[in-house]
């Protein structure tokens, strides 16, 4: 392993013969940043939470839920699925699903980069507060659903009622969007933006796909402040 | 092995479904359950041997036998429900064998050697009971109709006005349970003629809350989330086998899991797997 933990030996543990509770333990114990290796995690819940150092986690194979959540500066790969709420809540750091992400991936994230490979389903980005979220694949319904602050990029297709009831956060989606949720509307592809998707495109290693491929949407700020006009819509 | 890995899911009662050792042909196979005392099974067997054609020895195993009766299902159903009204009926069918109770489900899984029981497919449960009481009727898997059957995760909010029309149409409930009246209604539309695909996408119309539904059939199952699809699920495929749990936990046991395909269904959408399962 290159970088600053090279002269530390990868720590190894088999959630076949420890359990989450220790891993976890362990990860927030640890206060310099280590390589982590995590094997058999076979569907379990919680592995990798609340991480507040710089760890380097790898873990291979499927995951249950919540997998990385409230993360804090480590960057955690996961060599397969996730189950639901994937880096919920992340407020910094790196998260890397190499395969799909359940439900909810990314609810809540405040800060840092969740790269989804596969497909995200429904719900990905809801109560987005800062974090920037890529997805190589497609997104479910009601993706983004009131998404305040942050990024989400999907090189695929949305679901119905993309960006439902959306503040501040900016949406680009290449493919096609089944529906836009309320107050969500399509908005000019500026210099800025095209920029931000490169740059993102590029943080999450994704090369085959270019900005210029994808459209924009984002809040037409109708809902959120309060009219009286708008009150058949609330 | 799927059933412990959620247990924890629901803890307060079990269920499985077996589909195997099909009835010859002009029999028909029968599970029921006996909630109070040690009912004189083999006795029973004589009684519907000498009703019916024929009777085997009835397979029993803790509060349930199975019985294969030389007869029509529907006969050997409306004969049991006037005759034994101190007897469940758990499924009836060709192949079909249904296994329920409250109670833990590992000691489901012992009391019941569920482990034994093999057969082409099976659909388990575990329930956390959010609707209504604990108990065996209230467990899953629900009967819907001959070699038909039903498990349910989530909750359904328009069950007292269906099983109001329901029972004008003649369907019969044992319990107050939502998940019993979502059976109910695919016994219903099955009855009126609807293929099993025609009764699931009616659920879509019909039916009103969270549901994510497992259908086992004769040779295969069906499943269908709500739009909203709150609920999990996730199927894998390999070359040898399918399977479908609320939780990828449950299928990492399988043999070759991590190789397995894996997705979760799209909401709104029947699935069905069989040789003609949804036909």
């Amino acid at each position: 392993m290159p970088g600053p933990y090279a002269t530390q030996e990868a720590l190894s543990v088999d959630l076949a013969t420890e359990s989450v509770r220790t891993l976890n333990q362990r990860l927030h114990d640890e206060s310099e940043p280590r390589h982590v290796r995590v094997l058999s995690p076979a569907g379990r819940h919680s592995i990798a939470v609340g991480i507040a150092a710089a760890h380097d986690v790898e873990i291979e194979g499927h995951v249950g839920y919540y997998c990385a959540g409230m993360n804090q500066h480590a960057t955690v790969r996961v060599r397969g699925n996730c189950g639901v709420g994937a880096a919920e809540n992340m407020m910094s750091g790196t998260v890397v699903i190499e395969g799909s992400a359940s439900q909810s991936a990314g609810a809540s994230a405040r800060g840092g980069l969740l790269v989804i490979h596969g497909d995200a389903s429904a719900r990905c980005a809801i109560s987005l507060k800062g974090a920037e979220i890529v997805v190589r694949g497609s997104v479910g319904h009601m993706s983004a659903f009131m998404a305040q602050r942050g990024a989400l990029v999907v090189c695929g297709d949305a679901g119905e009622a993309l960006g439902d009831s959306l503040y501040e956060a900016r949406l680009y989606v290449r493919g096609s969007v089944s529906a836009l949720g309320a107050d969500c509307i399509e908005k000019e592809m500026r210099a800025e933006h095209l920029q931000q998707l490169t740059d993102l495109l590029a943080r999450a290693g994704i090369d085959d796909v270019k900005a210029r491929e994808f459209r924009r949407y984002g809040s037409a700020r109708t809902l959120y402040h309060f009219h009286v006009e708008n009150l058949g819509s609330y | 092995m799927m059933l412990a890995q959620l247990s924890f899911r629901g803890p307060d009662s079990a269920g499985v479904a077996f589909y195997r050792d099909p009835a010859p042909a002009g029999w028909c196979k029968i599970s029921l359950c006996c909630a109070a005392g040690e009912p004189d099974w083999p006795a029973l067997g004589r009684e519907l041997a000498d009703v019916f054609g024929d009777c085997s020895t009835p397979r029993v195993r803790a509060s349930h036998a199975v019985f294969l009766v030389e007869g029509e299902a529907e006969h050997v159903q409306k004969w049991l429900a006037e005759h034994h009204r101190e007897l469940r009926l758990m499924s009836a069918g060709s192949s079909i064998e249904i296994y329920k109770e409250a109670g833990s489900p590992s000691d489901f899984v012992r009391r019941f050697e569920i482990e034994q029981i093999d057969g082409s497919h099976a659909l388990g449960h575990t329930r956390m009971a959010t609707e209504s009481r604990v108990s065996t009727e209230h467990s899953h898997p629900f009967s819907t109709g001959l070699d038909l059957c039903l498990v349910h995760n989530g909750s359904l909010s328009n069950h007292n006005r269906l099983r109001r029309n329901l029972r004008r149409e003649g369907i019969s409930f044992q319990t107050d349970n939502d998940s019993e009246v979502a059976a109910g209604y695919l016994t219903w539309r099955l009855r009126e003629g609807a293929s099993l695909e025609q009764a699931l996408e009616g659920c879509l119309e019909d039916l009103d809350g969270f549901y994510t539904f497992a259908v086992g059939t004769s040779d295969g199952f069906a499943v269908l989330r709500d739009p909203i699809a709150c609920k999990p699920a996730v199927m894998a495929e390999t070359d040898e086998w399918v399977a479908i749990a609320s939780e990828y936990r449950a299928i990492a046991v399988l043999p070759d899991a991590a190789n397995a395909a894996t997705w979760e269904p799209e909401p709104g959408q029947v699935y069905s797997w069989g040789r003609a399962p949804v036909a």
